[in-house]
C-alpha cells in the first residue's frame, strides 16, 4: 500500500525568504482585526452582558417575524431571535438585561414558558437561562484574566526551557492568534459565550503547540550546526517538522470539522473558534514564532556554553 | 528498543484493561445491556453535568442589607429581653435607624449599668480579637450598639451555612436526592437540581425566608393612620398577605418559627387547605400565656412581615398546637409547611444566576455528542492508516485505548462531564495523536537518514520525546487556569482535555512503543513502510 504523504520527502521550501512580507501582512491583518474589533465590539453573550435567553422547538417550521412579532408583544420589548439548525423549528430568543444589577430574571422566562406552548400547538420551552449584571460582570473579568493568566504563564514556561527570545515570540505568536480569532468573531457576529472563552484558551495551550515543536527543532539544530547562518537553519528546522505540523493540524481539523458540522449546536461556537485557532496556530507558528527569533537576535552560537563552541560540529543530512 | 521486560508488558497491559473495563458502566448506562453487567465488577459512573442530564443550576446571593436589618432586630429583640429583666432597666425611644441599633436609658444613674450588660451581650469573634458589636454612650443617656466589620462578617458566615441546610432540607426533605447544594464565595450558594425543568416551584421553595411570627395586634390604633403606616409606639405596620390593606400589631413576638417542632399542610373544617403546627414546650407555655391573657383579642400570624391572617383569640390555646389559616392552595400550604420545617432562611436570597435545560435537549445533545466523536474518530484512524500504514495502526489502537482510558479516569473519579467537555474530548482525539505523529515522522526522517530501522526507531521515539513533553505542558497551563477560572460547563472541557493529555502521552508513548518493540522483536523486519 503506498502510504499518503501530504508533505513530499525532501521538501525544502524557503519560508524566510518570503518573511518581511508575511510580517507586513500579519500585522496588518492584526491592526486590522483589533481594530474593527474595537469598532464594531463583539456580539456578547448574556454570559458576559446579562440577560435572558430561551430555546424553544417547535413541532412545525416557524418563521421568524411571526415569532418576534408575538414575543415583543409578550415582553413589550426587542427580542432578538436567531434560528438554531436549518429547519426552522428550533430558536433562540434573547430578551434584554433586567434591570436592577442584583435580580437575574425579570421573568420573561417564565411568561415564556407558559406563552409559546400555548401559542404554537406541540412547542417547547427546552432550554431557559438569566444572568444578572452583577455575575456577568465578573463572568467577563474572569473571561479576560484566564486568557491573559494562561498567555503569560505559557510564554514564562517556554522562556524557561528555552530562552528568552523564544518567550516573547511564543506571547507575540499567541497575542497574533487570539486578535484574528477576536477579529473572525467581530466580523461573523457570532455569539461569544462563556465556551468561546473556553475556545480561546484553548487555542493558546494548542497555538502554541506547533511552535514548541518547532522551538524544539531549532534548538537541536542550533546545537548541531553551530557555523550555518540563522535564516536556513530556521528554514531547515521548518522543513524537517512541516510534515508533522502539516499532519497534526490535519488530524485535528478533522475532528473539529466533524464537531462543527454534526455535533450540538450549543457548541458550535466552540468548535469553530478551535478550528480557526488550529489554522491560524500552523501559519503562525511557521511565519511569527521563527521570523521572531531572527529580530531578536538569535545567532548560531548565541545559547551555547563556553566549552561548546570549540567542540567538533555535525553536518546536515 | 527492543528490550520491553515482561512485567512491563503486563503493567500497561494492566492500565488498559482496568480503562476498558471502569469506563464500561458509563458507555452502557440507560441502555439494555447495562442489566447484564455483572455486580462484581465496577460501577463507578461518570457524572452527566446538568446541560446533558437536563436540570436546574440556581446561583443565589445573600441580601447583604437584609441580613444586617435581620441582625439588627435579633439584636433588639435581646436587648429589650435582657433589661427587662432583674434589675429592670427601663429604655425607650429604640431605633434601628443606620443600621445601628440605639436606646434611651429613662433612669440616667443606670446607664452605666445598661452598658455594662449590653457588653455581656456581646460576643468575640472567633480569632480576630474583636467582638462582634462595639458599645458607645452618646448625649450622656443614649446607649448605641454599632455592628463590627468582623461580627458582621461572622454573622454573614454563620447565616450561609445555616442557609445552606436549609436550602436543602427544603429541596430535598429525605435527604435522598443527587442535588448539589453549596455555598460559594462568602455570600453564594450554588444549588443545582437535575431533572427539574421549570424552577419557578423549586424557587418559590428555596426562596420563601419563611420567618413566621406571631404578634399581638394593636387594636388600639387609628385605622386611619394605620393605612397611612403610622402606628402607636410599640407596634408596627404591615401589609396584609392577599393585599388588601395593612394593620397594626405589636412588636413583641408571642411566638416565632424558631419555636415549632412540627408543621403539616392539612385542610378546616371547609375544607381548606391550612397547615397544622406544633410549638416546642417554651413555644407551647408562652402561646398558652399569652392567648389566656388576651382571649377575645385579635392575634396576627405573620409570614415574611405579611399578616397571612388574625383570628380572634376564642379560648385560650394551651395545647402547644395552631393551625396557620390563609388564602393558600394546597401546593402553596405544603410548600409552606416544608419551609417551615426546614427553618428560616436565616438571610434573604436573590437569584443571580439561573440556567435550566430540558432532559429531552440534554438527550439531543448526548445523541449528536456521541454520533459526533465516533464519526470523528473513524475519520482520525483512516487517515493516519493511510499516512502512516503499520505504524498508524498502532497510532489508532493507542487512540482507541485512550477514548477508553480517559473514560474510566472520569467514571473513577467521578467527574462530571458537560457538553463542552464533550467537544473537549473529540479535541483531544484529533490531538492525541499528535505525539505519534511526531514520533512517526522522526522515524521517517531518521530513515532518511540512512539509520538501521531499530536504531531509526529507537532514535524517533527517543528525540520526538522532548517536543511531547513540552508540547504537552502548554496544554496542561492552559487547562489548569481554565479549569481554576471557569464556571460548570467550561470546568468540564478543561478536566477532559487534562485527563487527555496525561493519557494520550501513556497511550502515545508508552503503549505504541511497547507495540512497536514486540512486533520488531518477533519480526524483525529489514525494511519497515512508513
Amino acid at each position: 500500500m503506498k502510504l499518503l504523504k501530504l508533505v513530499p520527502d525532501h521538501t525544502n521550501l524557503d519560508f524566510m525568504r518570503w518573511r518581511n512580507l508575511a510580517l507586513i501582512l500579519s500585522l496588518i491583518a492584526t491592526v486590522v482585526s483589533i481594530s474593527y474589533t474595537v469598532y464594531r465590539g463583539l456580539n456578547l453573550g448574556i454570559d458576559f452582558v446579562g440577560g435572558e435567553v430561551v430555546r424553544a422547538e417547535f413541532a412545525q417550521p416557524v418563521h421568524v417575524e411571526d415569532l418576534r412579532g408575538r414575543i415583543d408583544g409578550l415582553c413589550g420589548c426587542e427580542a432578538s431571535i436567531q434560528a438554531l439548525g436549518k429547519d426552522s423549528r428550533t430558536y433562540q430568543i434573547r430578551l434584554p438585561k433586567p434591570k436592577g444589577p442584583e435580580t437575574a430574571s425579570n421573568g420573561m422566562i417564565v411568561k415564556l414558558r407558559t406563552a409559546i406552548p400555548q401559542q404554537y400547538a406541540g412547542a417547547r420551552v427546552d432550554a431557559g437561562e438569566s444572568v444578572s449584571g452583577k455575575v456577568s460582570e465578573e463572568l467577563a473579568q474572569d473571561s479576560a484574566k484566564a486568557i491573559i493568566f494562561a498567555m503569560v504563564g505559557i510564554a514564562v514556561y517556554i522562556w524557561f526551557r528555552f530562552e528568552w527570545q523564544f518567550g516573547v515570540g511564543a506571547l507575540l505568536t499567541l497575542a497574533h492568534d487570539i486578535a484574528m480569532t477576536l477579529g473572525f468573531f467581530a466580523f461573523t457576529r457570532l455569539p461569544v459565550d462563556l465556551n468561546v472563552v473556553a475556545a480561546f484558551l484553548t487555542i493558546v495551550g494548542y497555538s502554541l503547540n506547533d511552535t514548541v515543536v518547532i522551538y524544539d527543532r531549532i534548538r537541536e539544530n542550533l546545537r548541531k550546526y553551530r557555523k550555518m547562518a540563522i535564516l536556513p537553519l530556521l528554514n531547515l528546522s521548518l522543513n524537517e517538522t512541516l510534515a508533522r505540523t502539516v499532519v497534526t493540524s490535519f488530524t485535528v481539523l478533522i475532528a473539529l470539522g466533524v464537531l462543527m458540522l454534526i455535533g450540538p449546536e450549543v457548541i458550535f461556537g466552540l468548535a469553530i473558534a478551535i478550528f480557526l485557532g488550529v489554522v491560524i496556530g500552523t501559519y503562525s507558528s511557521i511565519y511569527i514564532s521563527s521570523p521572531v527569533l531572527v529580530w531578536l537576535g538569535v545567532q548560531p552560537d548565541s545559547f551555547l556554553r563556553g566549552d561548546e563552541k570549540d567542540a567538533p560540529e555535525a553536518q546536515p543530512a | 528498543m527492543l528490550e520491553f521486560p515482561r512485567w512491563k508488558v503486563w503493567l500497561v497491559s494492566l492500565v488498559v484493561a482496568l480503562g476498558v473495563l471502569f469506563s464500561i458502566p458509563s458507555l452502557i448506562a440507560g441502555t439494555q445491556a447495562a442489566q447484564y453487567w455483572p455486580n462484581w465488577l465496577p460501577q463507578y459512573k461518570i457524572n452527566l453535568g446538568l446541560d446533558l442530564a437536563g436540570g436546574s443550576h440556581l446561583l443565589y446571593e445573600a441580601d447583604a442589607t437584609d441580613a444586617q436589618k435581620q441582625r439588627v432586630q435579633a439584636m433588639e429583640d435581646s436587648v429589650a429581653t435582657e433589661l427587662r429583666h432583674d434589675p429592670r432597666i427601663d429604655i425607650g425611644d429604640i431605633s434601628t435607624a443606620g443600621g445601628k441599633l440605639s436606646f434611651l436609658v429613662r433612669d440616667p444613674t443606670k446607664v452605666d449599668a445598661a452598658v455594662e450588660r449590653m457588653r455581656n451581650l456581646t460576643k468575640p469573634v472567633a480569632l480576630t480579637g474583636n467582638r462582634d458589636w462595639d458599645v458607645s454612650v452618646m448625649d450622656s443617656t443614649r446607649v448605641v450598639l454599632t455592628p463590627t466589620a468582623s461580627g458582621t462578617a461572622q454573622a454573614l458566615k454563620d447565616a450561609m451555612s445555616v442557609a445552606r441546610d436549609v436550602v436543602r432540607k427544603r429541596i430535598d426533605p429525605s435527604g435522598t436526592k443527587e442535588i448539589t447544594v453549596i455555598t460559594e464565595g462568602g455570600n453564594r450558594i450554588l444549588v443545582e437540581v437535575p431533572g427539574v425543568e421549570d424552577p419557578e416551584a423549586l424557587k418559590k421553595l428555596i426562596g420563601q425566608t419563611a420567618r413566621l411570627e406571631f404578634k399581638l395586634v394593636d387594636t388600639s390604633a387609628n385605622p386611619q393612620d394605620v393605612q397611612q403606616g403610622h402606628a402607636p409606639p410599640g407596634s408596627q405596620v404591615l401589609p396584609l398577605a392577599d393585599g388588601s390593606g395593612f394593620m397594626a400589631v405589636k412588636r413583641r413576638v408571642i411566638v416565632s418559627g424558631d419555636q415549632l417542632t412540627d408543621a403539616r399542610q392539612s385542610y378546616d373544617q371547609d375544607g381548606r387547605p391550612n397547615i397544622d403546627i406544633t410549638f416546642d414546650t417554651n413555644g407551647a407555655r408562652r402561646f398558652g400565656r399569652v392567648t389566656q391573657e388576651n382571649v377575645n383579642k385579635p392575634f396576627a400570624i405573620i409570614l415574611d412581615d405579611k399578616i397571612l391572617s388574625a383570628p380572634n383569640i376564642n379560648e385560650p390555646i394551651l395545647g402547644g398546637r395552631a393551625q396557620i389559616m390563609g388564602s393558600f392552595t394546597v401546593q402553596s400550604a405544603n410548600d409552606l409547611a416544608v419551609s417551615l420545617r426546614s427553618g428560616k432562611l436565616p438571610v434573604k436570597l436573590n437569584v443571580i444566576e439561573e440556567r435550566t435545560v430540558s432532559a429531552e435537549l440534554g438527550q439531543d445533545s448526548i445523541r449528536k455528542g456521541a454520533i459526533a466523536s465516533i464519526v470523528s474518530v473513524l475519520g482520525v484512524i483512516i487517515f493516519m492508516l493511510v499516512t502512516y500504514g503499520r505504524f498508524g495502526v498502532y497510532a489508532n489502537i493507542a487512540l482507541v485505548v485512550n477514548a477508553f482510558l480517559i473514560l474510566g479516569i472520569m467514571a473513577i473519579f467521578n467527574a462530571t462531564l458537560t457538553l463542552p467537555g464533550i467537544a473537549g474530548f473529540i479535541l483531544t482525539i484529533g490531538a492525541a495523536v499528535d505525539a505519534n505523529v511526531l514520533i512517526n515522522e522522526r522515524i521517517r526522517e531518521e530513515i532518511r537518514r540512512g539509520r538501521r530501522i531499530i536504531d531509526a526507531v529507537e532514535t524517533g521515539y527517543r528525540e520526538a520525546m522532548r517536543a511531547i513533553f513540552d508540547a504537552n505542558v502548554t496544554h496542561v497551563i492552559s487547562a489548569s487556569i481554565m479549569a481554576y477560572f471557569g464556571s460548570g460547563p467550561v470546568r468540564g472541557f478543561a478536566v477532559v482535555l487534562l485527563i487527555g493529555v496525561v493519557t494520550s502521552v501513556f497511550t502515545a508513548v508508552y503503549f505504541t512503543r511497547m507495540l512497536v518493540a514486540l512486533w520488531l522483536r518477533r519480526t524483525r523486519p529489514r525494511a519497515i513502510h512508513i
